[in-house]
């Protein structure tokens, strides 16, 4: 007799959702988890005394709507925020506005909000039809069963209504860059890297890297999950991470934290169980990793635990990635050029143009500091007060462009880079820098070591085509199940992947129930 | 002579010079990319230097590697299908490896050197498959392909003209043992292996040593009738004793660019390779299901009626074509026809009856011959000299 049905490994959003699903159809699981707060990169952390960010992930636009409700998420005290605009913050004051199907300001004119309402219209046509493949296993294109072309009948429907024209275009600009797609598309250059950010945030990539588009449509696909746009969890991510884990626990599994896995146990030819660094050793029917496929592969797993052509394909797996979190303490609110105090709330963003994205890739790869980053900025004090001291604020941003491993260290590297950070912030914001009381720079090799992230990749992985859909997180490994018997993937990493969705984790729990390997 | 692309130019083995002065026929051929002799003299009389007396195959082209370290057996044991445990110091096992789809890479032997340390001796070359296969695995792989010079000494006198040759008590050498010795101050290694199916040994020395070894050798063996031998004499062999060869009975699965081309364990007959017993061997999640679904092919030894080699033959069931021909041969000592072929399954089986549609040529003129053939259970050339211990004195 097994200790459990299932373990799953890592309670982060996806290993919850997994857990909860299982648990649903009556299975007994457990979660194990290293850190001692549930949520994973949904997670909240007080970095100075009194002053709390989302120290991952911070803002939610693609979870899956269907899970809040399967799972009750409100009803296990899951808030979040109104639906905020996009500002991309322009030296002048004179800001670019995104909000739905509208853009103002920045000197945009008819002809771009024209082309940005078709550009919409386009992409959405697109991401539906991702979504039809997310919210089922990644059919295979070989080997096929009555599920598999089901899906591929469904995505044939749904090609066929797309028309001919925009069939035509999305073969056209699925394997492009998103640089090239915006130039022909857009006038305006403020609007072109506004979108481009968005293509290139959380990768190792710039605007003209193969894959952007997908990487775009990717998060555009957050749209048809139900998603309203850009909002923010009250109380911090880490509350959605609380509320997954209650609503888990309510289904009956059991979450244990500060309980990290060290290994997962071989017997003979199949998985068996998990050991903890405790040194407890934990037995279940099935091992199932919500952590990245390196982890759970390499560092779990072994490669002396696997045929040869797996771990080639482990080693092969892309999860590197150039974006960092800046978190500051302030004294009081900041002022911006040309914004109102209410407009502090929405997501600001501050990116060079295109070109200076581009440039700003290659000290990256080389492993140097580079003279421009992107910015994804969230003022969350402003809309949850909660988060910081009466008066003060906290502004947490995703920081593009940064090396994983600079050659001068990151001893060296980081008040390097702090200093750089503010400086570009304080153009934008003059006198922020002196309503500074604490700040906290993470780079991705941290993000790495606190969230269990190769490479700090938060998507488990590059997202790029080769390593999606059937082909995630490698040929052999996909639709949950791994080559190796009784392990199963339900993390960021494998099929749809990226971001905080859910998906992998609902998408894995019903292949694993359909599959019926656990009654 | 600008265009001379160095590159492409054929390389030579340690016996070169020895192997050229005694290629009285001067007809080479390209063993990978090696210029290594096609024939001596006769390809007959090779031949049956081989079964009556001596022959002496020059295999330095064959690759070697050397897998030293802590993991080198748990390495192996994940590398190879069967089990490398099962292999003591100083022995020698034929393994073959294969690709996580369960498809043969390739064939060759492992030697047991020591506690930690073993060499594979391939056909190809297998660098990149070694390098990946290390990950996870303390263990260091080394080509030594030109640090070891080999050759194949085989045949009912070769324990005796290595024993002149200072191999004391090689008699006593059993099958797929390994002795060690010095030759003039070298070491020299013998294993009691080989490509022939009758009595033989496979000396290997480093390549300083080797024009003196190929001298001594022929100087000693003289009045044993000792005789170089090329690779056509070698195919006969190797034909009437049942080995397969690398690129002609099977495709290496790492070169196969066509779906479907390359070949598992069992669909060569080499399932006794296989030891299911492992937890954990490159292929073993696949050939298991292949096990339980059936393969798509099987390897017959066919016994063919008449004398015309069944060479690149469709072998037919009734009218339909079943399967095609791999090697073939008239088998001299055997004096058997023998072909192997690739047959659909289900046919194939032991007993079955099949025909050979072979086409022959006769001064520009073809035959088309349809000749009735058998599937036979094991190479019908058996020779009790090759598992006798002490060897047997001729």
């Amino acid at each position: 007799m097994t200790d459990y049905d299932a373990v799953i490994i890592g309670a982060g959003h996806n290993g919850l959702v997994c857990a909860s699903y299982l648990a649903k159809a009556g299975k007994k699981v457990l979660v194990v988890d290293g850190r001692s707060e549930p949520g994973g990169c949904a997670s909240t952390r007080e970095f100075t005394p009194g002053f709390r960010v989302s120290d991952c992930a911070q803002w939610l636009s693609q979870f899956d709507q269907s899970i809040i409700k399967d799972l009750d998420l409100k009803g296990a005290g899951l808030t979040t925020g109104k639906a905020k605009a996009t500002i991309s913050l322009q030296a002048d004051g004179n800001h670019l506005i995104l909000e739905g199907d509208s853009i103002t300001g920045a000197g945009v004119d008819s002809a771009d909000q024209a082309a940005y309402r078709d550009f919409k219209n386009m992409v959405r046509r697109f991401a539906k039809l991702m979504t039809t493949l997310y919210r089922s296993r990644p059919p295979k294109l070989v080997e096929q069963n009555w599920t598999d072309r089901l899906t591929l009948i469904k995505l044939g429907i749904g090609l066929k209504l797309l028309g001919r024209e925009y069939l035509r275009d999305l073969m056209r600009i699925v394997m492009i860059n998103i640089y090239d797609v915006m130039n022909e598309h857009f006038s305006n250059a403020a609007l072109k890297s506004a979108i481009a950010l968005d293509a290139v945030t959380g990768t190792n990539m710039g605007p003209r890297s193969p894959n952007t588009v997908f990487s775009y449509l990717h998060r555009a696909t957050g749209e048809h999950l139900g998603q309203s746009g850009t909002t923010q969890v009250m109380g911090g991510m880490g509350a959605l991470g609380r509320s997954l884990a209650a609503a888990a626990e309510r289904q009956g599994v059991t979450v244990q934290l500060g309980s990290a896995v060290s290994a997962i146990v071989k017997t003979e030819d199949r998985v068996t169980g998990v050991s903890l660094t405790s040194g407890e050793t934990i037995s279940a029917t099935l091992v199932i990793s919500s952590a990245d496929p390196t982890t759970t592969f390499r560092d779990l797993l072994g490669y002396d635990q696997m045929e040869a052509g797996m771990a080639k394909r482990v080693e092969h797996y892309r999860s590197r990635s150039g974006t960092a979190k800046l978190h500051l303490a302030l004294s009081a609110l900041p002022t911006f050029n040309g914004l109102s105090a209410s407009q502090l709330s929405e997501r600001l963003v501050i990116t060079p143009s295109m070109d200076g994205m581009e440039t700003a890739l290659n000290p990256m790869k080389y492993r140097e500091l580079s003279e421009l980053h992107t910015f994804d900025i969230s003022i969350a004090s402003v809309e949850d007060p909660s988060l910081a001291p009466s008066g003060q604020h906290v502004l947490t941003a995703i920081v593009h462009y940064v090396p994983y491993a600079p050659d001068i260290g990151w001893d060296a590297g980081k008040p390097k880079l702090l200093n750089h950070l503010l400086s570009q912030l304080e153009a934008y914001a003059p006198g922020i820098g002196a309503l500074v009381t604490a700040s906290e720079l993470v780079v991705p090799s941290e993000l790495e070591a606190s969230h269990g992230m190769t490479g700090g990749n938060w998507h488990h992985g590059e997202l790029s085509i080769d390593q999606a859909l059937m082909m995630r997180p490698f040929p052999g490994s996909t639709q949950y199940a791994t080559a190796v018997e009784g392990l199963y993937l339900c993390g960021a990493g494998a099929h749809p992947g990226g971001g905080l969705q859910g998906l992998p984790g609902r998408n894995a729990a019903k292949e694993i129930l359909r599959r019926g390997v656990l009654s | 002579m600008s265009d001379f692309n160095r590159e492409a130019r054929l390389l030579t083995t340690p016996f070169h010079s020895r192997v050229a002065a005694m290629c009285d026929l001067n007809d080479w051929g390209n063993w990978m990319g090696y210029t290594t002799p096609n024939a001596y003299f006769d390809v007959e009389l090779e031949y049956f230097s081989v079964r009556s007396t001596t022959g002496v195959f020059d295999l330095s082209p064959m690759n070697k590697y050397r897998v030293t370290g802590p993991d080198a057996e748990r390495y192996l044991n994940r590398l190879i299908t069967r089990d490398v445990t099962k292999i003591g110091v100083n022995r020698v096992g034929y393994a073959i490896w294969c690709d996580d789809n369960g498809q043969v890479i390739d064939d060759g032997t492992i030697f047991r050197l020591g506690e930690e340390d073993y060499r594979i001796c391939s056909y190809q070359r297998a660098d990149d498959w070694l390098a990946w296969n290390t990950l996870g695995f303390d263990v260091s792989i080394e080509n030594e392909s030109d640090a070891v010079a080999g050759l194949a000494v085989q045949g009912p006198t070769s324990c005796t003209v290595l024993t002149l040759l200072g191999c004391t008590d090689l008699n006593q050498l059993k099958p797929f043992g390994i002795a060690h010795y010095t030759f003039e101050g070298r070491p020299l290694m013998v294993s009691r292996t080989g490509f022939t199916g009758d009595l033989g040994y496979e000396v290997w020395v480093p390549p300083e040593s080797a024009e003196a070894l190929w001298d001594q050798l022929f100087e000693l063996g003289r009045d044993y009738l000792i005789k170089p031998i090329g690779s056509h004499a070698l195919e006969l062999a190797r034909i009437e004793a049942g080995f397969l060869q690398a690129k002609v009975d099977f495709m290496p699965a790492e070169e196969i660019v066509r779906v479907g081309r390359s070949r598992s364990p069992f669909e060569l007959g080499l399932s006794w390779l296989v030891d299911f017993s492992k937890p954990l061997f490159n292929g073993r999640a696949a050939l298991l299901k292949e096990q339980a679904n059936g393969s798509r092919y099987r390897f017959a030894m066919l016994d063919v009626e008449g004398n015309k080699p069944a060479e690149h033959s469709f072998i037919l069931k009734g009218d339909k074509q079943v399967g095609t021909v791999t090697s073939a041969a008239w088998c001299p000592t055997a004096k058997a026809n023998i072909a192997y072929a690739q047959i659909e399954m289900p046919h194939g089986a032991v007993g079955d009856e099949l025909v050979a549609e072979i086409y022959y040529q006769r001064e520009l003129h073809w035959t088309r011959l349809l000749a009735p053939c058998k599937v036979i259970d094991a190479p019908i050339f058996k020779s009790p000299k090759r598992w006798q211990t002490p060897a047997p004195p001729h």
